[in-house]
């Protein structure tokens, strides 16, 4: 069963073309990548899948209900989360209050719970900064915070925007196990990103996006190997 | 049932002694009509509705970003409703100030369903138009005095709670008024502290300080944040309305000049909680005493008071836009109202 489906969807900012007939289908359950120069609308289409953008045109399903005209909040609690490319954290609430407000609203609870949010935590590597405001953060823990913060809204659909840039080999492969257990535990995941080792040892899918639409859609393997992705995205002359 | 690992604390040392220290002193101020003079009755009283409005627009300005210069609409309103009551329908005054803030908040309602589609700086205008256009109609009313206001009849003055007492215990007639105003005003004041401080601590109170920092992230993390916002709203125009009541209560006349002043009740407000240290629950507060302070030395100044008090807001926006409180506490750490989940571990 598809668990999010984008009809034919147009986005544009004036004369401004972002999102051109964009249509695909994500597997629940399913592992995606989407790759694409800078200024493709990969940060838009999660924009416009999230919320935080409305659709010039065509329609978003998700979960089987057509969320087209509902706001990023209502979004949310039917249960996608997301991480902003140039993070947001809340800057003068803790690292653990940032989790803390997702996990109490993002799923509708009526609380939130302490233990899932150190969990969190500790699997992202910020349990020793629990205490911190997220301001005092450096990027690299920021885009941490992103992660986690998305996480505790109890997703079942995760929208990850480039969160691998500029991490060491070591903490890149941390990073990888986090998301790989998040993946078996259930969670689509959808991830933007330009470290292609990084998304290729997680999904199974690459969705390749160029000037706002999809020009490439199929396994890792075969994207990669594809002529038109090659000249575009890699800018080999044919 | 899985074993909890952690715990959430946030109480810290400096925050017990100020609670301790904070009992003390409103003790004191319960008992100051007997060990003060009536002049600084008056002050503690002035001290105190700016603190309460302070507190307000802090909360709205500060936390829900809803950036009000149209507050005195409800200061307006609220001593309005209650003058209103003093004259035509003499109800219980505790009734009549109850009625002044439901007043407010139903106005504020009405006010908010234009306002709140405005954003920013559009929204700050669109509250101002909205109080001058209420002070405008209220002026016109010849029933309600027009332009020269009412005064509080004298024996609607004397159902006042603990009137009689007051007197037998040798109050005069307008001291004892002086005296009763000054309690409630401090019933309110410690009850709206206590009620954002309380509220602070909820999930929904943290759900406001992640509106404050940042309102995209907060809806994206599924904070419904317009309705924090008109919670926010409506609880601040209710509070405001009733300090309006208060305030002129004690004055013991009302004009819409006085009523609807915007220096009075939002440029002095929006001071206080600028130079005390905006987003906190403790700036305010440090705020309205340094107001006090300036205005007892400079106030025979004239204008030149007024000009100073605008270059010292407009430094402390530049040198410290977290206000004195938010240099204080950036440098020791020290929090009075801990309203922060710190992680613990447990066993």
């Amino acid at each position: 069963m598809a668990l999010l489906e984008l009809q034919q969807v147009n986005k544009a900012f004036g004369a401004v073309v972002v999102a051109k007939d964009v249509s695909f289908a994500i597997e629940d359950g399913s592992a995606v990548g989407i790759i694409g120069p800078n200024g493709a609308g990969k940060s838009t289409l999660f924009n416009l899948i999230t919320g935080n953008l409305s659709a010039s045109s065509g329609k978003v399903h998700f979960g089987g209900e057509d969320v087209t005209g509902r706001s990023a909040m209502h979004r949310c609690h039917l249960g996608i989360g997301r991480s902003f490319q140039v993070p947001q954290p809340f800057e003068k609430l803790t690292v653990l209050e940032n989790l803390l407000v997702a996990n109490c609203f993002g799923a509708e609870a009526a609380y939130y719970d302490p233990d899932t949010c150190a969990d969190i935590l500790e699997q992202t590597e910020l349990l020793d900064k629990a205490n911190l405001p997220a301001g005092s953060l450096s990027l690299l823990d920021r885009k941490r915070l992103e992660l986690s913060r998305a996480m505790a809204t109890r997703p079942r659909l995760l929208l990850l925007d480039e969160i691998a840039g500029g991490l060491t080999d070591a903490e890149c492969k941390s990073l990888i196990e986090t998301i790989r257990s998040l993946h078996a535990s259930g969670v689509t995941i959808i991830w933007i990103e330009h470290v292609l080792h990084a998304l290729t040892a997680v999904v199974d899918r690459l969705l390749v996006l160029n000037f706002g639409e999809i020009i490439g859609d199929g396994t890792p393997t075969d994207v990669m190997a594809s002529r038109e992705v090659q000249e575009i995205y890699l800018g080999i002359e044919a | 049932m899985t074993e909890h690992k952690w715990s959430l604390t946030s109480s810290t040392r400096e925050s017990r002694i100020f609670a301790t220290l904070a009992i003390v002193a409103v003790l004191l101020l319960i008992a100051a009509p007997w060990l003060v003079s009536r002049g600084l009755i008056r002050d503690l009283f002035q001290i105190m509705t700016l603190l309460v409005l302070a507190q307000c627009w802090n909360l709205l300005a500060g936390y829900a970003g809803l950036i009000s210069v149209g507050q005195q609409a409800f200061v307006g309103i609220g001593a309005y409703v209650f003058f209103s009551f003093a004259v035509f329908m003499p109800i219980p005054p505790a009734l009549a100030i109850l009625a002044a803030g439901i007043v407010a908040a139903g106005i504020g309602v009405a006010a908010a369903s234009f306002t709140f589609r405005l954003q920013g700086a559009y929204f700050a205008v669109g509250t101002w138009v909205v109080a001058e256009v209420v002070q405008l109609t209220l002026a016109k009313q010849s029933v309600l005095g027009g332009g020269s206001g009412m005064s509080l009849p004298r024996e609607f003055r004397e159902t006042m709670p603990g009137f009689g007492i007051l007197r037998e215990m040798g109050f005069s007639k307008s001291a004892a008024i002086d005296v009763i105003a000054y309690w409630m005003v401090l019933l309110l004041c410690v009850v709206t502290i206590l009620v954002i401080y309380r509220f602070m601590r909820t999930p929904a109170g943290l759900g406001l300080g992640a509106v404050r920092d940042n309102v995209i992230a907060a809806r994206s993390v599924g904070v419904n944040a317009t309705r924090l916002k008109w919670l926010v709203y409506l609880g601040c125009n209710f509070i405001t309305g009733i300090a309006g009541a208060l305030i002129f209560m004690q004055k013991q006349r009302v004009s819409p000049d006085t009523a609807f002043s915007v220096i009075d009740w939002s440029a002095f407000v929006i001071f206080v909680v600028v130079i005390g240290g905006i987003g906190t629950i403790e700036g305010p507060i440090i705020g309205v005493l340094i107001f006090y302070l300036l205005q007892s030395f400079l106030a025979d100044l004239g204008p030149i008071y007024l000009i100073i008090l605008g270059a010292l807001g407009i430094v402390s926006i530049l040198v410290a836009p977290s206000g004195i409180w938010g240099l204080i506490s950036s440098r020791t750490g020290i929090v009075l109202f801990p309203i922060r989940h710190n992680l613990k571990k447990l066993g």
